[in-house]
């Protein structure tokens, strides 16, 4: 009995032994897999980093108010986060490649989930840069000729159309990434029909006599005295 | 209609003139054959596709009706060609097709006169040819007799920088009315300044630069009053997007010559260079301050990146001074103008964002101008446009420093 028990144990050991010769290998080029893809990965990030810097991208994240935001979340410049993003998501490719030469049943199926959603990531990260950039122009635009044609509360309307396209690309991108679509889609219409609905009760019934004057100032009389009293620049 | 080689060329471009050409073209006719009745001149009209009767106007005014009404002879025909360039308006295509023509006509002179000059005379076209004629000048601007409030943003900015960058006191950079040699014409078709960035608008503002940098020869004509009837050019930031954002567009490619430049000089004139009337008009000064203190408020984001921390500051404090103190100093002002363009340069954020940020600063400056001259004489007026161009001239180096300074 004793015999047959030491036989087994020792039957056990040699499977474990013959097992773990079989994984050293994949072990080993995991780790050089996951080593080379650290180095990929920094060289990539240096490259990276120096173009965002040749092209001023700090510049443009500043003007479409992505530095600012940044900022506030204690977060690394634009071009640096974006050098690191890169990084990071080099890295865990190659780590995973690295997990794949393991081996290991069902994991394989997840990586190429993985690799299958990358683009969709960089679609949305694109999608809700470009939607900063373009809140952040539209709203200045909207900031200057409100001013220059001395409409009340610029401020106001130039946050409304900044917010309005932020929200806007942020749906875009959460649909990209095929997060909580209907629930995005859905809740985005219900927050702009009640703006606009807001807005329309605001100034049909609330401000109607307000209005009234306001359009009565902007284009009738003193509106064209106004203008006639202006010196001509040229 | 073949017209052949011509010595003169004017050129009318319009669009829905239709109430004042007819008056205009009968002003160039006569001219044309009372101060030229032996060379060989044409009249072309390029038409934006005018909705009115602008096109049969010109064609009405027929060399006959003249004569009937004058006593003028002429001692060649007098060809008035009209051409649609266009179905909507276009002034640099307008231009450009003038030009086109004048080479293709071998025109040693060519003159452009605004459709809406109601208040032109013959003697304007004696005035804008001759020295290009005769004395073979290159390029001719305006002088005109103005209300001492009357084109300020001529007087408060594009004449003082532009004299004091370029070097040359051209009183009327941006002009309406013009004349320039058949070489110069042919430099500026080949220049292709068209098609570049800033084309579409200001191209009577490039044509100065152009004839400046290129050392053409430059000369001023007194002409008369000036005509109130631009309409374009009453809203404020279409004037500064053709006058203003020209300028600043204009000092990337010609930075070699003006940052070489340090004495201004004098621009041989006819007639007086400074004609000014001092008659009160009704002008909304309140107005101006109201607008300059909103708009330095409401654009204090944009304005933290066109100017610098301590430029920004001063105009915020002056922003606070009440109607009756409140003063735009000339060396502020300066300052401003001059990180303006650098910002332009820079492209620190749209550029057409930054001639629109410059609006209500401007007004501030404007609303200074109008208190400071309210009961000035013409020579006072004249002083204080002298004083800034010297301003102007003195901070020079400043916007040499902002504009060789890195980020």
């Amino acid at each position: 009995m004793w015999q047959l028990i030491v036989g087994e144990l020792n039957y056990a050991m040699q499977e474990f032994v013959r097992s773990f010769a079989r994984f050293l290998p994949r072990l080993l080029a995991m780790l050089i897999i996951a080593l080379l893809g650290w180095l990929v990965a920094y060289i990539l990030k240096i490259i990276l980093r120096g173009i965002l810097r040749i092209a001023k991208f700090d510049r443009l994240a500043d003007n479409a108010g992505t530095t600012q935001l940044l900022s506030n979340l204690a977060l690394p410049t634009s071009s640096e986060l974006l050098s690191r993003v890169l990084f990071w998501l080099v890295w865990l490719g190659f780590i995973l490649l690295g997990v794949q030469v393991l081996g290991i049943v069902g994991l394989q199926e997840h990586i190429s989930r993985f690799f299958l959603y990358l683009p969709r990531f960089f679609v949305a990260l694109f999608i809700v840069f470009f939607g900063l950039v373009a809140a952040s122009f539209f709203s200045r635009a909207t900031l200057l000729a409100a001013v220059n044609a001395d409409f009340p509360s610029p401020r106001l309307l130039a946050t409304s159309v900044r917010t309005v396209i932020i929200i806007f690309a942020v749906s875009m991108a959460f649909e990209q990434l095929g997060l909580g679509e209907r629930t995005i889609i859905v809740a985005f219409a219900i927050a702009f029909g009640a703006l606009m609905l807001g807005l329309a009760l605001a100034f049909g019934l609330g401000g109607r006599d307000l209005a009234k004057q306001f359009l009565e100032s902007r284009f009738t009389k003193e509106r064209q005295e106004q203008k006639q009293d202006e010196l001509s620049p040229l | 209609m073949s017209v052949g080689e011509v010595d003169v060329l004017v050129g009318v471009p319009t669009y829905n003139n239709a109430k004042t050409i007819g008056q205009t073209v009968q002003a160039i006719r006569v001219g044309l054959l009372k101060y030229f009745p032996r060379e060989r001149a044409v009249i072309v009209n390029a038409d934006g596709g005018s909705k009115d009767t602008t096109r049969e106007v010109v064609a009405a005014a027929s060399i006959n009706d003249l004569q009937r009404s004058s006593d003028l002879y002429s001692l060649r025909t007098l060809p008035c060609i009209s051409t649609v360039y266009a179905n909507s308006p276009a002034t640099e295509v307008a231009l450009r097709t003038t030009l086109a023509a004048a080479e293709l006509l071998r025109a040693k002179a060519c003159a452009i006169v605004s459709p809406e000059s109601t208040n032109i005379a013959p003697d304007w076209i004696e005035h804008l040819l001759r020295p290009v004629y005769r004395d073979d000048f290159d390029l001719i601007t305006p002088v005109y007799r103005r209300h001492k409030f009357d084109g300020l943003l001529l007087r408060n900015l594009i004449y003082p920088m532009t004299r004091a960058l370029y070097a040359k006191r051209i009183r009327e950079p941006y002009a309406v009315e013009f004349a320039f040699s058949g070489r110069f014409c042919s430099h500026l078709l080949e220049m292709q300044i068209w098609d570049q960035e800033a084309g579409g608008i200001g191209t009577e503002m490039r044509m100065s630069v152009t004839a400046i940098a290129g050392g053409f020869r430059l000369y001023q004509s007194f002409l008369g009053t000036k005509p109130h009837l631009d309409r374009t050019s009453a809203d404020l930031v279409t004037a500064m997007r053709q006058t203003v954002g020209t300028l600043f567009w204009s000092l990337e490619p010609n930075f070699q010559y003006w940052s070489a430049k340090h004495e201004t000089e004098a621009v041989p004139t006819s007639g007086s260079e400074c004609d000014l009337s001092v008659e009160p008009i009704r002008v909304n000064r309140k107005r101006l301050y109201e607008l300059f203190r909103s708009g330095v408020a409401e654009l204090e984001p944009v304005l933290k990146s066109i100017l610098s921390a301590q430029t920004l500051a001063d105009v915020q404090t002056i922003a606070k001074l009440p109607e009756d103190n409140f003063k735009y100093p000339h060396e502020l002002w300066v300052k401003t103008a001059y990180e303006f363009a650098a910002s332009y340069y820079k492209s620190v954020i749209s550029r057409d964002h930054i001639i629109q940020a410059l609006a209500p600063l401007y007004r501030g400056k404007v609303f200074t101008f109008l208190m400071e001259n309210r009961d000035a004489s013409a020579n006072d007026v004249e002083a204080n446009v002298e004083a800034l161009c010297v301003t102007f001239e003195r901070l020079k180096p400043y916007l040499l420093d902002l504009w060789n300074a890195r980020e």
